[in-house]
C-alpha cells in the first residue's frame, strides 16, 4: 500500500483512469495511512470516512460506465477547515464553531466535488487562520512529520503536513500572509497564493477578506498545476472574483522552461536575521536558475520593511468586523443561556470562552485601529503602505519577469517556542506578507535541507498579478533540476513516521 | 414617567428659531435582497426569506443588486443630486441580534447621490426648497419581537424572536442638510417634504413608501437657537416616525420641549427619542454621550459601484414627470383653484381621480364623487380614501350611466351607496335596486299633466313668465316618479305644456 499513498496526483489520476487503480482502492489506503499515523501527526480535524468512500464508488461507477473523467477523478484531498462543506463539520480550528453543520458548500468545495476528488477530510489549522505553527488551533497542535515536535507553519499547517505524511496527495490552504506557502516552506510541499481573485471565496470562512485567498497545496509543482486549475476561475457569487480565464498554469508546469527569463532577487528579503541555511539553499536555487538559462538581476523593493506593520493593522481590523458575527444568536457555541442573562450577556459569554488569546488580540488590536480619531492614523497609513508596496511590485516587473525570496527566514521551530512571543511569531512571515498586500500570486517550493538542522528550506517564487502561470513555469524547472541533483524527491528524506 | 414640560408653540417661537435634520429610510421595491437572490415579499413566514448571505453564516459573500443601485441613482437624479462617479460601501459597525453579521452594509464618506434639493408646497401654495445633503445604499435589518415584556418593549421581556426576511432587503437612505428658515412653518415644511419625498418614491416606481407598512420610516431631528444667533443649538433625534401626521406632531411637540428647557435655563441633551401616536410626545431614548463609533471602514467584499456615465443620462432621461410639477399640470387642466386642489391631495384623493378618468370618466365628474359622497363615506367610517370599498373603474362606470341621462344625481348617490353596501357592480345595483330613470314619455307626460292640473296657481305663474316658479312643479312630479325621473326632460315637458319658451 506504501506504493498509492506515495503516487502523485497525477499519476494516481491516471491510473485510476486506464483501471489500474480503482478510486476505492486509493481512498482506502489513504484512510488506512491517517488512522495509522494521524494520531502522532494531527493533521486532521475531521475524517469523513463515508463522503471519501461515497465519491469514490461514484467515481468508480463513472468509469465503470464509461463516462469521461476529470483530470483529478478519484484523487484524495485534505481540506483546510476553513471551507465549508455541507452537512461535514466546519470549525475554523475554533470553539466558537465547535458543532456547526454547514448547510451549504464552498464554491471551492462545490467545484471539487463537481471534479470528482475525493474529499479525506477538514485538516487543522491556526484557529480563524490567525498565526504561523498551528499552535493556535483550539483543537491541539499538529506536528511536523520532519520532527513532530516542531511546527507544521501555519495557518494551514494540518494540510502542509498531510501531504508531508503521505495522508493525502492533494490539500487545500488559505493564504491571508503566507498560511500557505509558510507551512509549505517548513514541510518541504508546495504551495500556491494564486493572485487575489483568482479562487472563489465564497464558502470560505474570512479572516482578512482583502488578503484572504484560497488555494492548491500538494507535493508537487505539476499537482499543484491540477489543482489551481480546479478550483480557480470566475464565480459570480464572490464580487471580488477575477472575470478572467485560469492562466494556463498546467501547461506551464508541463513546460518548465526558464531560457530567457528575468528574474530578480528582492534585496530587502534577506541578509541579517535568516538563519545562514535558508540563506545558503537560497543562493544555491539561485544558481539553479542561473544554470537553467534565466537572468538573474537584484532588485529592491523599499517599502517591503513596512509590509509586516501594515499587515497588522489591515489583517486585524478586518477581522474585528468579519469576527462580529459570531454572536451565538444564530449558529456555533452558545455559553450562559440561562434564562437569566441577556442576549449581550450570553454573546460577551461566548466570545469569552469561544475565541482563542490570538483572535481576541486581533479583535482588539482591529477594533482600536479603526475607532474614530485612530482610522487615519492606522488603517489610513497601513491603505498607504499598501499602495507603495504594490507600486514596489510594479516598478520590480517592469524589470524581471519574477521575484525570489526565501519563503521564510528559518527552518520549523521547536513547538511552543515562540507562543508567548506574538512579534517573533509575526516575524515568520516577513518575506510572504507583501505578496498578500499587493495581491500578486506566489509560490513556495522545496530547496534542500538546512545544513544546520536537516530541515526542509522554501524558496518563494513571485509574479504579477494574473501570471500564475509563471509560478509554475520558474517552479517546475527548478524542481526539475533539484530532483535531478538529488536523485530523488526531497520529501524521500524526510523521517518514517 | 415624568410630566414633559412644553412651552405654548406661539411663545417657542418667539423666542427660538428652529432647525430640522430630517432622515428617511426608504425600503426599495426590488423583487430580490440588496446583496443576495432572496425574496423580498413581505408576508412571509418568519425566516422563510434567507440565505448564508443575509443570514451572515461564516463564509458568505454579498453580491450587490443591480437593480438596487439603479433606484438609487434614479432617487439621487429626481432629487437633483450630483451622482457619483465611483463609490464604495463600507460597514457600519455595531453589535445587534436581529443584524445578522454585526455590521450593517452601508456607505459613509462616499454616497451614491449627494448635493441636491427638493422643492415642496406647502399648503398655501408658498413652495419651500429643502437641501438634500446625500441619499446613500444600504441594506436593512431583521426585526426582533420582545416577547413576555409590557408592549413588545424590550425591557422586561422574556426572550426576543428574530425574524431575518427583512435583512438584507435594500434601503435608500435620504438626508437632508439642516433646514434653516422655516420658522414656524418648520412643522408643516417637515411634513411637507416627507409628503412630496413619498410622492417622488412613488412616482419613480422604486418603492411603495407606504409608511404604514414600514416601507419608508422618518427621524426627525431637531434643534432651536435663539433668534439672531448663527451656530446650531443641541438637538434631539426623534426615530421611527412613521405617517405624515407624526412627522409634523413630532417636530412641533419637539419644538415646544426644546422651548420649555432652554427658557427655563436648562440644557438639551443629545439623545435618541421615541414618538408615541398616542398623545404625540415624545419620550427619551438612548442618551448618547460620545457620537457612537462604527468604526466605519470601506466594505472589503464588494467592489467600488461606478456607474457609467451613459447609464446616468438614460436613467435621467427615462424619468417620469416629477409629482409637484405633474399636480400642478393637472390643477391647470382641471381648471381648478389651489385649495381645491390642495384638498384633493389632503384626502388622497389625486391617484383614485386619474384611475377613474383613465377608466372614462370625465375630470370634473370623477373629482366630484371622490371628493363629495366618497370622501364623506372614507371620513364617516374612519378608512383612506383608498381603502373605500369601490373602484374607480366602478365610479366611472356610474359617471357613465349619469352622461348617459340613464341615471340623475339622486339615483347616483344611491346606486353607490348599494356598491359600498356590497351589493355588487353599478348594473347589479341599478338593477336590482330597479333604479332607472323613467324615460317613458307616456307616464313621465301624465305625471306632468297631474301636477299642473293640482297647481294651477303656480302654472300661471309659469305661463307669466316666472320660469323660476317651475322647480316646483319639477319637484311634485319628481316626487310622484319617486325619484326616478331625469329632472331636466320633466323640466322640459312642464315648460312644453305650459307653452312657454325654456
Ligand atoms: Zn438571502
Amino acid at each position: 500500500m506504501t506504493e498509492i499513498i506515495k503516487l502523485t496526483a497525477a499519476q494516481t489520476a491516471e491510473k485510476i483512469a486506464s483501471g489500474e487503480l480503482t478510486a476505492v482502492e486509493v481512498a482506502e489506503a489513504h484512510l488506512a495511512r491517517i488512522e495509522a499515523v494521524d494520531e502522532k501527526v494531527h493533521a486532521f480535524l475531521h475524517i469523513d470516512r463515508e463522503g471519501a468512500l461515497a465519491q469514490a464508488r461514484a467515481v468508480d461507477a463513472k468509469r465503470a460506465a464509461g463516462e469521461p473523467l476529470g483530470p483529478l477523478a478519484g484523487v484524495p484531498l485534505a481540506m483546510k477547515d476553513i471551507f465549508t462543506t455541507e452537512g461535514v463539520p466546519t470549525t475554523v480550528g475554533s470553539k466558537i464553531l465547535e458543532g456547526w453543520i454547514p448547510p451549504y458548500d464552498s464554491t471551492v468545495t462545490r467545484k471539487l466535488k463537481a471534479a470528482d476528488v475525493v474529499i479525506l477530510g477538514k485538516t487543522n489549522m491556526d484557529e480563524f487562520a490567525m498565526g504561523s505553527s498551528t499552535e493556535n488551533s483550539a483543537y491541539g497542535p499538529t506536528g511536523n512529520p520532519w520532527d513532530l515536535t516542531r511546527i507544521p507553519g501555519g495557518s494551514g499547517g494540518g494540510s502542509a503536513a498531510a501531504l508531508a505524511a503521505y495522508e493525502a496527495p492533494l490539500a487545500l490552504g488559505t493564504d491571508t500572509g503566507g498560511s500557505i506557502r509558510q507551512p509549505a516552506a517548513v514541510t518541504g510541499t508546495v504551495g500556491v497564493k494564486p493572485t487575489y481573485g483568482g479562487v472563489s471565496r465564497y464558502g470560505m470562512v474570512a479572516f482578512s477578506s482583502s488578503l484572504d485567498q484560497g488555494g492548491p497545496c500538494a507535493r508537487t509543482v505539476l499537482d499543484a498545476a491540477l489543482l489551481h486549475e480546479a478550483i480557480g476561475g470566475h464565480d459570480p457569487l464572490d464580487s471580488t472574483s477575477i472575470d478572467a480565464p485560469v492562466p494556463p498554469v498546467v501547461e506551464a508546469a508541463r513546460s518548465g522552461d526558464v531560457r530567457g527569463m528575468r528574474i530578480g532577487v528582492v534585496k530587502e528579503l534577506g541578509g541579517e536575521g535568516y538563519q545562514p541555511g535558508v540563506v545558503q539553499r537560497f543562493e544555491e536555487s539561485v544558481e539553479v536558475l542561473r544554470g537553467l538559462g534565466a537572468e538573474v538581476v537584484e532588485i529592491s523593493c523599499p517599502s517591503f520593511v513596512y509590509a509586516l506593520a501594515a499587515y497588522y493593522l489591515i489583517a486585524p481590523s478586518e477581522c474585528s468586523s468579519n469576527l462580529a458575527r459570531f454572536d451565538a444568536m444564530r449558529y456555533g457555541l452558545r455559553v450562559g443561556d440561562d434564562g437569566t442573562k441577556s442576549a449581550e450577556e450570553v454573546t460577551a459569554l461566548t466570545r469569552e470562552a469561544g475565541f482563542g488569546p490570538e483572535v481576541k488580540r486581533r479583535i482588539i488590536l482591529g477594533t482600536y485601529a479603526l475607532s474614530s480619531g485612530y482610522y487615519d492614523a492606522y488603517y489610513g497609513s497601513a491603505q498607504k503602505v499598501r499602495t507603495l508596496i504594490t507600486r514596489d511590485f510594479e516598478k520590480a516587473f517592469e524589470q524581471v519577469d519574477v521575484l525570489v525570496s526565501p519563503t521564510t527566514p528559518t527552518t520549523a521551530f521547536p513547538l511552543g517556542e515562540r507562543v508567548d512571543d506574538p512579534l517573533a511569531m509575526y516575524l515568520v512571515d516577513l518575506c510572504t506578507i507583501p505578496v498578500n498586500l499587493a495581491g500578486n500570486a506566489a509560490m513556495s517550493l522545496p530547496c534542500g535541507l538546512a545544513p544546520e538542522d536537516g530541515l526542509p528550506v522554501g524558496l518563494q517564487i513571485i509574479a504579477p498579478a494574473l501570471k500564475d502561470d509563471r509560478l509554475y513555469r520558474v517552479g517546475a524547472a527548478v524542481e526539475a533540476a533539484f530532483v535531478k541533483k538529488w536523485g530523488h524527491a526531497l520529501l524521500e528524506e524526510a523521517p518514517q513516521l | 414617567m415624568t410630566v414633559t414640560e412644553l412651552l405654548s408653540y406661539e411663545d417657542a417661537l418667539a423666542a427660538y428659531d428652529p432647525v430640522m435634520g430630517l432622515e428617511v429610510h426608504v425600503e426599495l421595491g426590488t423583487r430580490t435582497k440588496m446583496f443576495c437572490g432572496c425574496s423580498t415579499e413581505l408576508g412571509a413566514e418568519p425566516n422563510s426569506q434567507v440565505c448564508p448571505t443575509c443570514l451572515g453564516l461564516p463564509g458568505s459573500l454579498p453580491v450587490v443588486n443591480r437593480t438596487g443601485v439603479e433606484s438609487a441613482i434614479k432617487i439621487g437624479l429626481a432629487l437633483n443630486c450630483e451622482i457619483a462617479q465611483w463609490c464604495r460601501f463600507a460597514r457600519k459597525n455595531y453589535f445587534y441580534p436581529d443584524m445578522p453579521k454585526n455590521f450593517q452594509t452601508s456607505q459613509y464618506d462616499e454616497p451614491i447621490a449627494y448635493n441636491g434639493y427638493l422643492d415642496v408646497a406647502l399648503e398655501d401654495g408658498e413652495v419651500f426648497r429643502v437641501e438634500i445633503e446625500r441619499a446613500h445604499m444600504e441594506e436593512d435589518t431583521g426585526k426582533s419581537t420582545h416577547v413576555g415584556g409590557a408592549t413588545g418593549r424590550i425591557h422586561g421581556a422574556s426572550h426576543s424572536l428574530l425574524d431575518y426576511n427583512r435583512a438584507g432587503i435594500p434601503l435608500i437612505e435620504i438626508v437632508t442638510k439642516p433646514i434653516e428658515g422655516a420658522g414656524a412653518r418648520a412643522p408643516e415644511v417637515a411634513r411637507a417634504y416627507v409628503a412630496e419625498l413619498r410622492e417622488l418614491i412613488k412616482a419613480l416606481g422604486v418603492s411603495e413608501a407606504r409608511m404604514e407598512m414600514g416601507q419608508m420610516r422618518c427621524d426627525v431631528n431637531l434643534s432651536l437657537r435663539p433668534h439672531g444667533q448663527k451656530t446650531f443649538g443641541t438637538r434631539s433625534e426623534t426615530k421611527n416616525v412613521n405617517s405624515l401626521r407624526s412627522v409634523e406632531r413630532a417636530a412641533r411637540f419637539e419644538v415646544q420641549r426644546h422651548a420649555a428647557v432652554l427658557s427655563s435655563g436648562g440644557t438639551i441633551v443629545q439623545e435618541t427619542r421615541h414618538f408615541h401616536e398616542e398623545d404625540g410626545s415624545t419620550t427619551s431614548g438612548r442618551i448618547k454621550e460620545e457620537a457612537e463609533d462604527y468604526r466605519y471602514f470601506p466594505e472589503p467584499d464588494l467592489v467600488p459601484v461606478a456607474p457609467p456615465r451613459e447609464w446616468v443620462e438614460e436613467l435621467r432621461a427615462g424619468l417620469p414627470e416629477l409629482p409637484r410639477l405633474r399636480r400642478k399640470r393637472l390643477q391647470e387642466e382641471w381648471g381648478i383653484a389651489d385649495h381645491e386642489m390642495q384638498s384633493v391631495l389632503n384626502a388622497g384623493a389625486l391617484d383614485l381621480i386619474l384611475a377613474t378618468i383613465a377608466e372614462g370618466a370625465d375630470a370634473t365628474a370623477a373629482r366630484k364623487w371622490w371628493m363629495g359622497e366618497l370622501a364623506r363615506h372614507a371620513n364617516e367610517s374612519g378608512v383612506e380614501l383608498a381603502a373605500v370599498p369601490i373602484t374607480p373603474a366602478q365610479v366611472a362606470r356610474v359617471a357613465a350611466l349619469v352622461a348617459a341621462g340613464d341615471l340623475n344625481d339622486k339615483l347616483a348617490r344611491q346606486v353607490i351607496e348599494g356598491v359600498l353596501a356590497g351589493e355588487g357592480g353599478p348594473d347589479e345595483v341599478v338593477d336590482a335596486r330597479g333604479l332607472k330613470v323613467v324615460s317613458d314619455e307616456g307616464a313621465l307626460g301624465a305625471a306632468v299633466d297631474d301636477a299642473i292640473a293640482a297647481n294651477g296657481a303656480i302654472a300661471d305663474k309659469i305661463r307669466g313668465g316666472n320660469l323660476a316658479a317651475a322647480g316646483a312643479l319639477i319637484g311634485a312630479v319628481m316626487k310622484a316618479t319617486r325619484g326616478q325621473a331625469d329632472a331636466k326632460r320633466v323640466r322640459e315637458l312642464v315648460l312644453e305644456k305650459l307653452g312657454v319658451q325654456g
